[in-house]
């Protein structure tokens, strides 16, 4: 569904991404993870087209993504740190999107729901927590029924409560059968969400693997574990 | 792009500073305008005004608000619309809320105390400070990442055509006292937006004096119709070229 | 009506108690078909009337004391060949004419009307347009020119000349009339004792009126507008310019009033409101200006520094761009006691005459003096920064050259 072919993009001297080469096919649910500057931030956003890469093609349903606009209809993007013009209200927002993307698909509300939003409609977002304003950045994700959803860090800064119902969205969308691309520093987290790894380095990708395959390769049962052997041994050759 | 706009008006319309531009723009106003027996003499205070305090306030607030609008910027280009869209938007937004804002603090009074071609011109040039030093934070804010940076930059343009500008053109006058420099000032003093604005003015407020001398010079070149217009449209290209290049940067920036 | 004014104007000339004469009227039904038939006929103290039509006859001369009225506006034209009306001799009344179409000519002047060398001539209520000369007076005594309406259409600077001209003449009286589009509206070469009262003056080419070597004369009550350079008088002793109103002359070298060279003069009640420079002074002596109003002009007053001892005061400055310039240093002349809007000083002792004396010339009018191009920064910030600063330490500017008793509030004219 997404193909980035042989992308490269820096930053002055800074080489972020490095001919990166990268399959991702709907109903697969694909945690991007590595460690600071390695790229995942950089790559999320070229394939939102905020950022140009120098060269490669990225591919959105066989698409090239360069120039255009309307493949982002087919995206919701939850981002890592989500601030708004401070005298908008949560509900103007939501509005605001709404009738920049003119949805046809009948809407979702259930996170606007569970995260009971609906009593903080006339709020400023000058006046939000920052729990609260990652509550309307995910409800934006999902309201409009996007085919592929980009999470970056989506439970930082929710309380449990907030992020387990997250969770339990992320786990439903998957069933649905979508695309979902989760950044998340949180290895425990994702055990229960994901069913593929991506791990990223020095603006490369080291490997994508299938879960079960990491586990069974490793011989542990849980990710965080499964992970953080790999790194070791990487670390040793 | 009406839609953006409008959010972008509600958001900024309820802002403080803004509010409290405005108020000061009244309360300048309207007491100059009662302390003064003589409308002209309001008309003369408020130029300065126009020329000092609304360009300024139009470059620093415009350049604030679009650094403080970086992630919402990004926000938005993750939706499915064109950059070129969301910067016009913008632009259009902040604009317009900074011309009611000077037209509800200063447009008012003058209307209501000098309704006559002197206030109708000083409104206008009113309105043009606004626009093109709008454009020109917007320029200066594509320049650099750095908001303390661009924000340096954005002061120092008001710095360079509010003061220093003028400043060169009187030193240059005074070199070249001995040659006919009348059409050479005509030329220098297009190349300042405060200076077009204020000339506007100057043709209707002086009138007497502009036709005397050299005055008269400019009274041809700027007075006449066509003067007005070429005037005007120099104001709209001083709005226009600079937020053009701003938006030809940021359709291939990365956020 | 008609004996009426025929009565009157017996008593405005002088006349002695004779009995009116006979009435020849002319027209194309009448007993005479001719203007110059019907002059032919008619004798001192006759009355020639004239009925509607036009009548071109060449140059017409009325050279015996006859009252020439017309009625029902007859036009005389001149077929831009002719003189159409020469005045030769004294007690003669012109009225209710047209009068148009002179020829031109630089040797001999022709006029609409030309009075040579006649005492006591009343030309009123006539129509005079298209002329080269509208009236020319030379060398007449006690003349009543009244309520005339004297237009020139001519776009050929060679075609046109006076509107109402006076040349070595005494005792003249130009009352009500509107001349426009002439060279000069009037024009006084060597005339004396006149009065000119009550007329409008607009946008002739070169001056509204114009005085040249004209002594002991007054003009009151006029008012010159758009004219190509506005009031000029020259080399004249003794004139007083009283409640006249000089308005929009606008342009390079146009002044509301021009002086040079003259003297002993008063300049009193007159407003002087959008012009390029109010008053131009050169070389002008013991004037006194007092109680008038200047408006909105470029330059309130331009004071060469040939001037002396003259006397400004109690004058309102008012809106004008810039109130007093100089191009010298020396003060010999007194501006003490106006009002000019421009005073920002204060007045503790109540005595409505400001504590702080007022300097009329700012550092910016100087710089424009030297370098006019520099005008195009007016009401720049840094022109405003410059002439408070110059406020506060003088140094360009002439010190001595200020009014000791600024008034707080404008005189009530």
């Amino acid at each position: 569904m997404i193909a980035f072919k042989n992308i490269n993009k820096s930053f002055g001297r800074l080489k972020a991404l490095h001919d990166v080469t990268l399959d991702c096919d709907s109903g697969s649910t694909l945690a991007l993870i590595g460690p600071n500057g390695c790229g995942k931030t950089t790559l999320i956003k070229s394939l939102l087209g905020m950022v140009v890469p120098d060269s490669g093609q990225i591919l959105f349903n066989g698409k090239s993504i360069y120039n255009e606009h309307l493949y982002r209809n087919s995206i919701g993007y939850m981002p890592q740190i989500g601030r708004y013009p401070d005298n908008m209200t949560i509900g103007q927002i939501i509005d605001m999107i709404h009738e920049i993307r003119q949805p046809q698909k009948p809407i979702d509300d259930q996170l606007y729901k569970q995260f009971d939003l609906k009593n903080m409609a006339d709020k400023k977002m000058r006046t939000l927590s920052g729990g609260t304003t990652q509550k309307v950045s995910a409800t934006l994700a999902f309201m409009f029924n996007p085919d592929v959803l980009i999470l970056d860090e989506p439970t930082a800064g929710l309380d449990p409560l907030a992020s387990e119902i997250l969770k339990e969205k992320i786990i439903q969308e998957k069933k649905a059968g979508k695309l979902i691309l989760i950044t998340s520093h949180l290895l425990s987290e994702l055990d229960e969400m994901v069913n593929g790894i991506i791990f990223m380095q020095d603006g490369k990708i080291v490997f994508k693997k299938e879960v079960e395959l990491i586990k069974t390769e490793t011989g542990e049962d849980r990710l965080s574990k499964a992970i953080a052997k790999i790194l070791k041994s990487a670390n040793h050759v | 792009m009406y839609r953006i706009m409008k959010y972008v008006m509600l958001d900024i319309l309820k802002n403080k500073i803004l509010l409290f531009y405005t108020l000061l723009l009244a309360v300048l106003s309207w007491s100059v305008f009662s302390l003064e027996d003589n409308a002209t003499k309001g008309l003369l205070t408020l130029l300065n005004m126009v020329l000092l305090t609304v360009p300024l306030i139009a470059v620093i607030f415009s350049a604030i608000y679009v650094y403080n609008c970086g992630e919402f910027i990004e926000l938005l280009v993750s939706q499915p619309i064109k950059r070129t869209k969301i910067y016009i938007s913008i632009f259009t937004g902040l604009s317009i809320s900074l011309l009611l804002a000077f037209l509800a603090g200063a447009g008012i009074p003058i209307l209501i105390f000098s309704f006559n071609l002197s206030g109708l011109h000083l409104i206008m040039a009113g309105i043009f400070s606004t626009l093109v030093f709008t454009a020109l934070a917007f320029l200066s804010a594509s320049l650099t990442r750095d908001k303390a940076k661009g924000l340096g930059i954005a002061i120092l343009t008001w710095l360079f055509f509010a003061l220093l500008f003028d400043g060169i053109i009187l030193f240059l006058v005074f070199q070249f006292a001995e040659y006919p420099i009348e059409k050479m000032m005509i030329g220098i003093s297009v190349l300042s937006p405060i200076d077009l604005s204020r000339i506007l003015v100057l043709l209707e407020l002086d009138v007497s004096a502009m036709m005397g001398y050299t005055g008269a010079i400019f009274k041809e070149f700027f007075g006449t119709i066509t003067g007005r217009i070429f005037t005007i449209l120099l104001l709209l290209l001083w709005t226009i070229v600079p937020f053009l290049i701003a938006l030809l940067r940021f359709r291939k920036k990365d956020l | 009506m008609k004996y009426k004014l025929i009565v009157c104007s017996f008593f405005l000339l002088g006349f002695s108690a004779t009995a009116p004469g006979r009435q020849l009227l002319t027209g194309p039904f009448k007993q005479y078909h001719s203007i110059k038939q019907a002059l032919s006929k008619s004798q001192a103290g006759d009355t020639v009337l004239v009925f509607t039509g036009t009548y071109k006859e060449g140059n017409i001369i009325i050279d015996k004391p006859i009252y020439f009225k017309g009625t029902g506006n007859p036009v005389i034209d001149g077929e831009l060949k002719y003189e159409v009306l020469s005045v030769k001799s004294p007690n003669v009344i012109i009225e209710g004419f047209t009068i148009r179409n002179s020829g031109h000519g630089s040797l001999d002047d022709p006029g609409g009307i030309k009075v040579y060398a006649s005492n006591n001539v009343i030309i009123q209520n006539n129509k005079i347009e298209n002329n080269f000369f509208g009236i020319y007076i030379q060398y007449s005594k006690h003349c009543l020119i009244r309520n005339n309406f004297i237009i020139s259409n001519a776009t050929d600077e060679q075609l046109i000349g006076n509107g109402i001209h006076c040349w070595k003449s005494d005792s003249l009286q130009i009352t009500s009339n509107e001349i426009q589009g002439h060279r000069d509206g009037i024009y006084f070469e060597f005339v004396t004792n006149s009065d000119i009262f009550m007329n409008h003056s607009k946008n002739n080419i070169r001056y509204g009126l114009h005085f040249m070597f004209s002594n002991n004369d007054s003009y009151v009550l006029n008012t010159f507008t758009g004219n190509g350079a506005g009031v000029a008088v020259m080399f004249t002793k003794n004139v007083k310019m009283f409640h006249n109103v000089f308005e929009q002359n606008w342009g390079d070298a146009a002044y509301g009033l021009l002086l040079k060279e003259i003297s002993d003069s008063q300049i009193a009640g007159n407003t002087f409101i959008s012009n390029t420079s109010g008053i131009y002074m050169e070389g002008t002596n013991r004037i006194m200006v007092t109680k008038n109003s200047f408006h909105q002009n470029g330059w309130g007053m331009r004071i060469q520094a040939s001037c002396m001892d003259n006397i400004i005061t109690k004058n309102n400055f008012t809106g004008n761009t810039f109130d007093i310039t100089t191009n010298g240093s020396l003060v010999l002349n007194n501006f003490d006691g106006n009002y000019w809007d421009k005073y920002e000083g204060y007045d503790l002792n109540k005595d409505k005459k400001g504590d702080v004396p007022y300097h009329p010339i700012s550092l910016f009018s100087v710089i424009v003096e030297m370098n006019p191009p520099a005008m195009l920064l007016y009401r720049s910030i840094i022109v405003s920064l410059l002439d408070k600063s110059e406020k506060l330490i003088p140094s360009l500017t002439p010190d001595l050259f200020r009014d000791n008793t600024p008034l707080m509030r404008a005189i009530e004219l």
